[in-house]
């Protein structure tokens, strides 16, 4: 449904069911776990919605997931113990944070590399700049074309 | 008959485009007066057809014209006027139709009001901008025909999808076109920069009015989207991290980068490859944005392969034009040598460092938005969510904010770190206290919330001490005459860094301290949220124009007083068979209490939503404001100035 930010992807909607997200029947008693459920559902994605993470999607599936994080997380699990279970099962695709393993290295490196880069580059042209004559005085052979064309003309 | 002849005048335009596309160019080559002037009237004239166009589709909308394909399949006899026209552009086809009649208006505006450019550049820009009318033109003709009709027509449409069915959305996609394609100009003269061979401080201060305008569109085109995702979506999130939404946040940073560089051109003369380089970028990441929204290609890489037309054409578009202004750039930068000189710390290099920030943090949305691309392409299905973003992106912003009030305040050339810290000191320290102030309120203990206060803080009061700044020295009054003397440029970037620094506030105050909370109610319950008592009073069946809706009637009251009464809604239209949650907010200055209605429970309760939402009108306050900033400057006397004083020059100079 997020699409929906630009009616042009009309195209794109899924018709979902009028349902809240997380349904008060899901809400664990326990507030700390409850805390805990949320945040895991919130880097997981609702693997057949557009970009929707489990916890505000309405979709059948999703829901089915946050029951499985409940349920993990009453039994003990750790955060990370509740991810990779979830993981194992229905892929990478469900992180929506992807993780650094493989190729995935580049997206995580592609800012911080590219913005070194941009330092360095930026600091070579101001130290350049800065220690260059200044050179705003000479016309330049169109402009002196184009003065001498006035001059004539005037 | 209408639509044909709509049909008709959108096919003239084409024509008139190529030949305004051609005539022009080689009249500027050739230095032919006539061929060159030819531009003004095609610019006129091909705005003119495709606004008749326009209308026509309009027309056919409005008057429920069922024949018309596009109509059956996206309006409705019973829906409200606003929607029907909104409609218009509520398709691929028709708001492709408004990409280009923005397109050919931008283009008859720079023939309107740029008669103080130089022949030949003007020539060159309206020859420019109009190959982007003919693509695009030919896009709309050949692949996304809005006027098709059909041989039967059914007595009644389709409807419009009832979550576009809001007033919101009905002017949002205008407002982010005008944005997307009023970099366009910033391209064209570019381009005919580079043609040209040669850009000086007057290209800076041509070209920054329009990229001004592109921007502010930009601004006011995503804080519309975001704020209707907010009240419409029923889970009070303002920004996803969609492809959808990156496309239009790319092209803004890069306008923001290149309207900070155009100053630098323009004041000092340096700068001017990398603005150039700036100004193509720009345009082409809308051209990207244009691409990931039109192709469906991010959603679904099979979606797109399954029919590619409409894809490959824009890829087409993009290369061409992204591809053919870099190797204009490559050919000719070299040739655009520098002027100013100026030392490692001035404020040159404070807005070196502001292009750095916005343009890598722009890349990193771009790898962010295509990497599950690049993922299936090596056969791994990978998500790139908020949360990467979130990491990913923020730092730059951050940087941006710390550096931002001393940069805007370092004098030109050569400047002294020292004193312009010095006067920022009272900032950073009313900063500081804000930050820790909230720091000890909070009960959460993130860090999000005090460091957002505190950045924004520093932007709001950093950007007051550079106007108190501009005053000079001296008795109070005279400082406060000067005050009201200043030039509207400096009001201008009072508000946008003012604005920027209270959208930071609202953003982390919102993501930091909402409190939500989800229950079953029965009719009658109370219950408490924060400090507020919430009363189900009841639920009863209501019919709109086109939905049935399940209204219910929710009193809010604090210490007893009731401060609010809300109908959070769920609608169900018919025609779409879609239901929408109409979620009820109640604004204020500090917090919104923001009620979502959910299904009815089997002994005859409700499940009710409820989030209290800190600072969430400032988000929007601050985009407001960074607009206004955009529009003060753009009236700048120097702007108006500027073009009258060439008027009077050229009628110094005789005709021929």
């Amino acid at each position: 449904m997020r699409g929906m930010i630009f009616p042009a992807l009309l195209a794109l909607v899924v018709v979902s069911t009028p349902a809240l997200a997380v349904n008060p029947d899901e809400v664990l008693s326990d507030p700390v776990l409850e805390q805990r459920a949320r945040d895991i559902s919130a880097d997981l994605r609702c693997v057949v919605c557009r970009g929707e993470n489990i916890d505000e999607s309405n979709a059948a599936i999703a829901r089915d997931l946050r029951l499985l994080v409940r349920e993990r997380l009453v039994d003990g699990d750790s955060n990370d113990e509740v991810v990779d279970f979830i993981v194992e099962r229905y892929g990478e695709y469900v992180l929506m944070k992807p993780n650094t393993s493989g190729a995935n290295i580049l997206l995580w490196a592609a800012g911080p590399a590219l913005f070194l880069v941009a330092l360095i580059s930026g600091v070579v042209y101001l130290r350049r700049r800065s220690q260059a004559r200044d050179g705003a005085v000479a016309l330049s052979s169109d402009e002196e074309a184009r003065l001498k064309e006035l001059l004539k003309d005037g | 008959m209408i639509t044909e002849l709509g049909h008709f005048a959108l096919i003239l335009a084409l024509g008139v485009a190529a030949v305004q596309m051609i005539v022009p160019l080689v009249g500027a080559h050739k230095g032919w007066q006539g061929w060159m002037e030819m531009a003004v009237p095609a610019a006129t004239i091909q705005f003119l057809l495709v606004f008749a166009s326009f209308l026509a589709l309009t027309y056919a909308f409005v008057t429920s014209d069922f024949s018309v394909q596009l109509v059956t399949l996206n309006s409705h006899s019973a829906k409200p006027m606003l929607y029907k026209v909104s409609g218009v552009w509520g398709n691929h086809e028709g708001s492709m139709l408004l990409w280009v009649l923005i397109v050919s208006l931008f283009g008859a505006m720079a023939a309107w009001f740029g008669g103080n450019l130089p022949q030949r550049l003007k020539a060159r820009v309206l020859a420019v901008q109009s190959s982007i009318a003919v693509a695009f033109l030919g896009f709309v003709l050949f692949t996304s025909n809005p006027f098709i009709r059909i041989a039967q027509p059914p007595f009644d449409g389709r409807d419009l999808n009832p979550l576009l069915q809001d007033p919101g959305l009905a002017f949002h996609p205008p407002f982010l076109y005008l944005g997307y394609v009023g970099l366009s100009m910033a391209f064209s003269f570019a381009v005919a920069a580079l043609i040209e061979g040669r850009i000086d401080a007057a290209w800076g201060r041509w070209v920054r009015p329009w990229t001004l305008a592109a921007w502010i569109f930009l601004t006011i085109g995503i804080a519309l989207g975001s704020w209707w995702a907010y009240y419409e979506l029923g889970w009070g999130g303002f920004w996803f991290w969609d492809p959808v939404e990156n496309a239009s946040f790319m092209p803004w940073l890069f306008a923001a980068a290149l309207l900070h560089s155009a100053i630098v051109v323009e004041k000092r003369e340096s700068l001017k490859s990398w603005t150039i380089l700036l100004a193509i970028l720009a345009f082409g990441f809308s051209l990207i944005g244009t691409f990931i929204v039109r192709s469906g290609v991010i959603t679904s890489v099979h979606a797109f392969a399954s029919d590619p037309e409409r894809g490959v054409f824009i890829l087409m578009i993009l290369a061409v034009f992204t591809g053919g202004a870099l190797t204009l750039f490559a050919a000719r930068a070299s040739s655009m040598e520098a002027r100013g000189v100026f030392g490692f710390i001035s404020r040159e290099s404070a807005l070196v460092a502001n292009n750095i920030l916005l343009a890598v943090s722009s890349f990193v949305v771009f790898v962010g938005t295509i990497w599950p691309l690049i993922g299936e392409i090596f056969g791994r299905k990978i998500s790139v969510g908020a949360p990467f973003f979130e990491a990913a992106f923020t730092p730059f912003m951050v940087v941006l904010a710390l550096i931002l009030p001393v940069g805007a305040m370092l004098p030109w050339k050569r400047a002294k770190l020292g004193r312009v810290v010095k006067s920022l000191v009272p900032a950073f320290v009313l900063a500081v206290a804000v930050g820790a102030l909230v720091w000890a309120m909070q009960t959460g203990k993130t860090a999000l919330g005090p460091i957002g206060m505190f950045l924004g803080t520093w932007l709001v009061a950093g950007a007051l001490v550079d106007i108190a700044s501009r005053t000079g020295r001296g008795a109070v009054t005279n400082r406060l005459s000067r005050l009201t003397r200043l030039p509207r440029s400096d009001w201008g970037k009072l508000a946008a860094h003012a604005g920027f620094g209270i959208t930071m506030m609202g953003i982390s105050g919102l993501m930091a301290w909402s409190v939500e909370d989800i229950r079953v109610a029965h009719i009658g319950d109370t219950f408490q949220v924060a400090d507020y008592d919430i009363t189900l009073e009841r639920v009863e069946r209501d019919q709109g124009p086109n939905y049935v809706s399940t209204k219910a009637t929710i009193i809010v009251s604090q210490h007893d007083d009731a401060i609010a009464v809300l109908h959070p809604e769920k609608r169900v239209y018919p025609v779409q068979a879609m239901p929408t949650t109409e979620a009820a907010i109640s604004n204020g200055f500090w917090r919104d209490i923001y009620l979502v209605i959910g299904d009815p429970q089997d002994d005859g309760a409700w499940a009710v939503r409820t989030f209290i939402k800190p600072f969430t009108n400032w988000i929007w306050a601050g985009c407001i404001l960074m607009a206004l900033g955009g529009v003060l400057s753009l009236t700048d006397r120097r702007f108006r100035v500027a073009a009258g004083a060439a008027k009077s020059r050229m009628q110094g100079v005789p005709a021929e």
